[in-house]
């Protein structure tokens, strides 16, 4: 069993609850770190090595740190918890379960950052978390853990949630900030970033919810004792959410130390592939990060052990390697159809698309209807190139990442499943009738296993 | 006396210029001129905040400053990203940049309706600059073109949607040159769209100012809608006392009847003395005017033919090569082009006009 820091207690009945919290242990951490001194703080998460959990992996302690701090003028702390990426799930779980947590992570962070004002941005379509997070803001507040003079520390602080309206795109950082604003929900062109002018052109920090959450351990143990579990800079324990063709979809708390292989077959985790089909594919991090042919999903091109890290799950790079992303992780058996899948993700991007930027939004839809056609059998050859060459042309060029998040899915598809791109525009009407299956990819488990 | 202020030197395409703390590089760029200032096709420098969405100002930073030479990893919106001193930027001598750019062009046209022919941008259009420099001859777009009708925003814009690119210019201008905004960007992706919301006509004072950043045949003037085609027409300075706005304007004149009347333009084509509705829309006559002189245009090559700026008178070629006789007959293309004509309309075909869309609807070739 591996250690878990956030959601070991959601199995108790009533954790929902103030009461019921807070007699497991609940708020500790506020009252502790309400003794240290703000600055103290950011220096405990600098020593745990917390990276965000968001998708990007910046080390949050350092984020913290740049965060500016000019005399007269508000800091805000955002929490994102606008989770649209397709296969993560994990905040959602987490605000649902055991929704004190977030807030006590909150009134930390906040009293950290100096924030008195306090928001939670959430996806629009998780509608009823919104009630969920309002009640536990409330008893929080007659608890005495929000509002004014919490603690009698002098400092106060209120949360706010407010919904989205249903865009992915403003779960990007300045997106978000905008459509908080009561903007069209476009991203910002950086710099300036947040840290300096942030929402209403203050300082701000946004942050995921899963981040905000993991302050809570971190504080209660100390960051020197968070950054002993995991692997180098993979520290602390990490929500995953698996899905797609495995025996147990669902959220899981790893500590990252464990084998993707483990993470896959363990019966404490995904237990394996459903009907005794082979594994042919998974997307290790949330539908924007590569996907990684079965081959390269165990061991690395070195031929080492993937480990559920940030490091090992990128090793190799885009070439042989992928990303721990948001920790939305799809697993694709033999009966898949990647460039079905690759349609499925194109239309999504090409629908999220905010359009300010000529690459993204042209090249999104345009990707989109090639492989349309490729799918539907009315492929050419030179469509695959093409595909190639109008992913290559969006990815870096734009103003926000969902660019490169529309690009590399279909790079590393055809990077790693060209001839099934192939085989679909040589063979269009048996294409439409059958699944190419898995070909060069056969399941390594044995492999990996001797 | 005031502190000499620290210039910052900045190298692009190997030319080394100094410029002022805070410039952008595509500023620096347009003070050197020539091929190594980038087009810039959202960019406005009158309108705050506009910039880095169309992305064909792309540029590679090689060093980012003598203090930190390291180069940049991804190219940079060089309207947006300012300049530090020693930075170093490749622009046309950058493959990545000319690559990327050619890619830019490919997405702006792709779903472009390429109806230069009865669009009365056509002639100071920076997408045709810009597809003229960078586009390839053909297309490698293969599906139905995204369309939208025509809508008229109300009295004196005409909005053609199927021709934006989606610079924003015109939303920055409504609020920041106009006294109220009343359209916008509807929707996302590629199927957002500039829009009144709920049909609303355009008709506050300033409002014209649209037309003029609009760098496409997007929003256009209904006043002198296939009124004439903008280099058979003679632009002259011109000013009025004006009770709302600076009077300084460009006349569009052919013989002594004017046509239209617009901002003055630089030779980035940016307008700084904004112009009320009124000068725009409602001064069509030479007497309502003080005329200053013919304007000075260099950039736009198709309207500065002929009569201005640096221009060669052309050399007699046809009387060259036909022995040193003068030819019989010259007709003007444009009264004979079957191409230029208005009814039909070309932004609601699938994929580009051929020979045959005009046979087909032109009774008279019938
Ligand atoms: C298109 C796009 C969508 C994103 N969606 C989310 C999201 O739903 N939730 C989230 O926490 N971060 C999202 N991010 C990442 C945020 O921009 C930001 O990096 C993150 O909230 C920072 O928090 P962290 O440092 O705690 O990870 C998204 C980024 C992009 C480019
Ligand atoms: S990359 Fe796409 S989503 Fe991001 S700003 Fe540009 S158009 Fe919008
Ligand atoms: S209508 Fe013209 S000015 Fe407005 S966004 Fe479109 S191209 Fe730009
Ligand atoms: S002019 Fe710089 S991005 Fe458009």
């Amino acid at each position: 069993m591996g250690k878990k820091l956030l959601i070991d207690r959601v199995g108790i009945e009533g954790i929902r609850y103030f009461d019921t919290y807070r007699k497991h242990g609940g708020y500790a951490s506020v009252e502790k770190a309400f003794k240290m001194a703000p600055a103290d703080i950011v220096e405990e998460i600098k020593k745990s090595g917390l990276r965000g959990r968001g998708g990007a992996g910046f080390p949050t302690g350092m984020k913290w740190s740049f965060l500016a701090k000019p005399e007269g003028v508000p800091r805000y702390l955002v929490c994102n918890a606008d989770e649209s990426e397709p296969g993560t799930f994990k905040d959602r779980y987490l605000m649902e379960f055991i929704p004190h947590l977030l807030i006590e992570g909150l009134v930390v962070s906040s009293f950290a950052l100096g924030s008195n004002r306090t928001f939670i941005y959430i996806r629009g379509e998780y509608a009823w978390i919104v009630d969920i997070l309002e009640q536990a803001i409330e008893e929080a507040r007659q608890n005495g853990f929000l509002g004014n003079n919490i603690l009698n520390s002098g400092f106060d602080c209120e949360i706010y949630v407010q919904r989205g309206a249903g865009a992915y795109i403003c779960g990007e950082e300045t997106a978000l900030l905008e459509s908080l604003e009561g903007k069209r929900g476009n991203p910002r062109i950086k710099p300036p970033f947040p840290a300096v002018k942030g929402l209403w052109d203050s300082p701000t920090v946004v942050n995921n919810v899963e981040t905000l959450a993991a302050v809570v351990p971190i504080i209660n143990m100390g960051g020197d004792a968070y950054s002993q579990i995991g692997i180098g800079k993979s520290t602390g324990t990490k929500l995953i959410s698996a899905c797609g063709n495995i025996n147990r979809p669902g959220v899981y708390e790893i500590d990252m130390t464990i084998s993707v292989e483990e993470f896959v077959y363990s019966d404490e985790y995904c237990g394996g592939i459903p009907n005794g089909k082979k594994l042919k594919a998974c997307i290790p991090g949330g539908s924007s990060v590569p996907i990684l042919p079965a081959n390269l999903l165990f061991k690395t091109a070195k031929g080492e052990k993937r480990m559920m890290t940030y490091e090992s799950l990128a090793d190799g790079g885009f070439q042989t390697g992928s990303m721990m992303g948001s920790g939305g992780f799809i697993v694709l058996d033999e009966d898949q159809c990647v460039v079905r899948h690759t349609l499925t993700l194109a239309r999504f991007y090409r629908h999220e698309s905010c359009g300010q930027c000529s690459p993204c939004r042209e090249g999104t839809g345009w990707m989109e209807k090639i492989l349309n056609n490729i799918e539907y059998g009315r492929g050419k050859m030179n469509d695959i190139d093409l595909l190639w060459d109008i992913q290559r042309r969006i990815e870096g060029n734009t103003i926000c990442p969902l660019g490169d998040a529309a690009a590399w899915p279909v790079a590393a598809a055809i990077r790693h499943f060209r001839d099934e791109f192939e085989w679909h525009v040589l063979n269009p009407e048996e294409s439409q009738k059958r699944n190419y299956g898995l070909a060069n990819y056969a399941e390594p488990r044995e492999v990996v296993a001797s | 006396m005031p502190d000499e202020k620290k210039l910052f030197k900045v190298t692009i395409d190997n030319i080394t210029i100094e410029v002022e703390p805070g410039t952008s590089i595509l500023q620096a760029a347009r003070k050197i001129g020539g091929d190594v200032a980038p087009p810039a096709m959202c960019y406005y420098t009158p309108l705050k905040g506009s910039g880095g969405k169309c992305r064909t100002c792309l540029v590679e930073v090689a060093a980012g400053s003598t203090a930190d030479p390291r180069p940049m990893p991804k190219l940079v919106a060089s309207c947006r990203t300012n300049v530090m001193d020693g930075m170093i930027v490749k622009n046309i001598t950058s493959e990545k940049v000319i690559d990327a750019r050619n890619g830019v062009v490919e997405f702006l046209l792709i779903n472009h309706p390429l109806d230069c022919p009865i669009c009365d941008q056509a002639g100071e259009c920076h997408l045709q600059d810009l597809s003229y420099e960078h586009g390839k001859e053909g297309t490698r777009y293969e599906f139905k073109r995204r369309t939208f009708e025509k809508v008229d925003l109300g009295p004196f814009i005409q909005l053609h949607m199927t021709r934006c690119i989606l610079c924003y210019r015109c939303v920055y201008t409504a609020d920041q040159v106009s006294k109220k905004r009343e359209h916008g960007v509807l929707d996302r992706g590629d199927h957002s769209q500039i829009a009144t919301y709920i049909k609303n006509s355009l008709d506050n004072d300033f409002i014209g100012n649209v037309i003029d950043v609009c760098p496409v045949g997007a929003l256009t003037d209904r006043t002198f809608r296939f009124k004439n085609r903008v280099w058979f027409l003679k632009p002259m300075d011109a000013h009025r006392d004006c009770p709302k706005c600076s009077g300084k304007v460009t006349l569009w004149n052919r013989g002594d009847e004017v046509y239209r009347v617009t901002a003055r333009k630089d030779q980035w084509g940016e307008v700084h003395d904004w112009i009320c509705n009124e000068c725009r829309f409602e001064k069509k006559e030479t007497k309502d005017w003080v005329i200053e002189g013919p304007t000075k245009i260099n950039r736009h090559s198709v309207i500065s033919q002929g009569h201005y700026v640096g221009t060669v008178k052309p050399r007699e070629v046809l009387t060259e090569v036909m022995n040193g006789q003068a030819p019989r007959l010259l007709m003007d293309i444009h009264t004979v082009s079957e191409v230029n004509q208005p009814q039909i309309e070309l932004s609601e075909l699938p994929g580009p006009a051929t020979g045959d869309v005009f046979e087909n609807k032109n009774p008279k070739e019938k």
